[in-house]
């Protein structure tokens, strides 16, 4: 019977795994498919984290290290895909995708987000294909060439930016006139010469042959479509909760979630089952930023610490 | 132990030639890639003697990214003597990957 059982391996899975262990738990295991990391090891820049200011450094820089510190007080790590969490009496059964069962007295979830697919005709056909949603893993083959990056937020921004050091133009194609993105990235990103916002458009359709992608269709408010001929599109316009490890056999919850499947809880990350707790971008009101996720993993793991506690 | 096999363009078509290969196409910039590392890792253990399994570190071997039409890492193409018989991409469980490899044996 583990102490606790931690569901995925990001910012939040790792600190709270940190905070349990050295915290005196004795029996914690993180469950991850591979190596622990997370979305962030995608990002191309980590500014926004106290203590970690290289400007050449990537997320995956950064994610390195994590992964002595928080492992050092005991940690153990499954590389197992979660199938499902589920409650009977006063104990969780962990469901792993090979269909074994691990029990736990608590249990943290923190299996983050996933990106969000735009919707717009061939993306699925050419996703891998010239369709990304990860500049730092895929900018490198379009060095030289032009591309297309859909979305106006932080990431769509930052990784626009990242790619116009390696591709000759940035087309940045974004549904609204104003962007979300923090204001330096804005202005960052407007100063550099070979990337070109074209706003109050919309990505209509990837076009491309048995080679891959060779062009994207954009429409513009008044509905006229344009074609630029550029090999890549990188789409970055949000992210799906990776919520699935908390439904049941028949599709339902196991705790409370709001109407986007994002995880109520409470400032101690407790859901409404006792004893399950959820941490990161996966709990409502989430800003999906790493110190976040990192305090998130914290707090639970000091929560459930209490909790183990109490159960004597 | 099983070791995955490192594929270059010198010694790629050899490898591929007969036989079950599991081929990673991966770079050391990319996030999923060394997510997957260790996962590779059990894999080429896992299936000693009954499937090889591979990697191409694109950054070195751009002929072969190319050549197989590589655009978004990680790649994994499955080979069966020879032959591109299957493909994903993007990190996935080791289940994941042992799957299609027996699917092929």
């Amino acid at each position: 019977m583990l102490d606790c059982a931690i569901i995925g391996g990001g910012p939040a899975g790792l600190t709270a795994g940190l905070y349990a262990t050295r915290g005196g738990l004795k029996n914690v295991v993180l469950f991850e498919s591979g190596m622990p990391g997370g979305q962030i090891t995608q990002s191309s820049e980590i500014e926004n984290y106290p203590g970690f200011f290289e400007h050449t450094k990537t997320g995956m820089d950064f994610m390195d290290t994590w992964q002595e510190q928080c492992f050092h007080f005991g940690l153990k790590h499954e590389m197992k895909r979660v199938e499902r969490v589920s409650k009977s009496g006063e104990h969780f059964a962990v469901r792993l995708e090979n269909g074994e069962i691990v029990e736990a007295k608590s249990v943290i979830v923190c299996t983050g987000s996933t990106p969000k697919r735009a919707g717009f005709k061939g993306e699925e056909e050419y996703f891998g294909r010239g369709v990304s949603t990860c500049a730092t893993c895929d900018g490198f083959f379009y060095k030289d060439k032009p591309v297309t990056v859909l979305g106006g937020g932080d990431t769509a921004l930052e990784e626009a930016y990242y790619l116009s050091n390696i591709c000759s133009e940035v087309y940045v194609v974004h549904r609204r006139d104003t962007f979300r993105a923090a204001p330096s990235t804005v202005e960052r990103v407007k100063r550099k010469e070979n990337i070109h916002l074209i706003t109050d458009a919309v990505i209509e359709e990837v076009l491309g042959d048995a080679m891959g992608v060779n062009g994207v269709k954009i429409k513009d408010k008044e509905g006229r479509i344009t074609q630029l001929d550029t090999p890549g599109l990188f789409v970055f316009v949000g992210h799906n909760v990776n919520n699935s490890v908390l439904q049941d056999e028949k599709g339902g919850f196991i705790c409370e979630t709001n109407d986007w499947g994002q995880v109520v809880v409470d400032l101690s990350m407790r859901t409404s089952v006792e004893g399950l707790y959820a941490a990161g971008d996966m709990r409502i009101e989430a800003p999906k930023q790493v110190v976040v996720a990192a305090g998130d993993g914290a707090t639970a793991a000091l929560q459930v610490i209490s909790y183990i506690q109490e159960q004597g | 132990m099983g070791k995955y096999v490192e594929l270059t363009s010198e010694n790629f078509d050899a490898t591929v030639a007969e036989g079950v290969t599991m081929v990673d196409f991966w770079a050391p910039w990319c996030g999923p890639c060394r997510m997957i590392a260790p996962v590779i890792e059990e894999l080429a253990a896992d299936f000693e003697g009954k499937a090889t399994i591979a990697k191409v570190n694109t950054d070195e071997e751009q002929e072969l990214a190319v050549k197989y039409g590589i655009r978004s890492i990680p790649a994994i193409l499955f080979f069966k003597n020879g032959e591109v018989v299957d493909q994903m991409v993007g990190a996935a469980s080791k289940d994941a990957f042992a799957e299609k490899i027996n699917a092929q044996l």
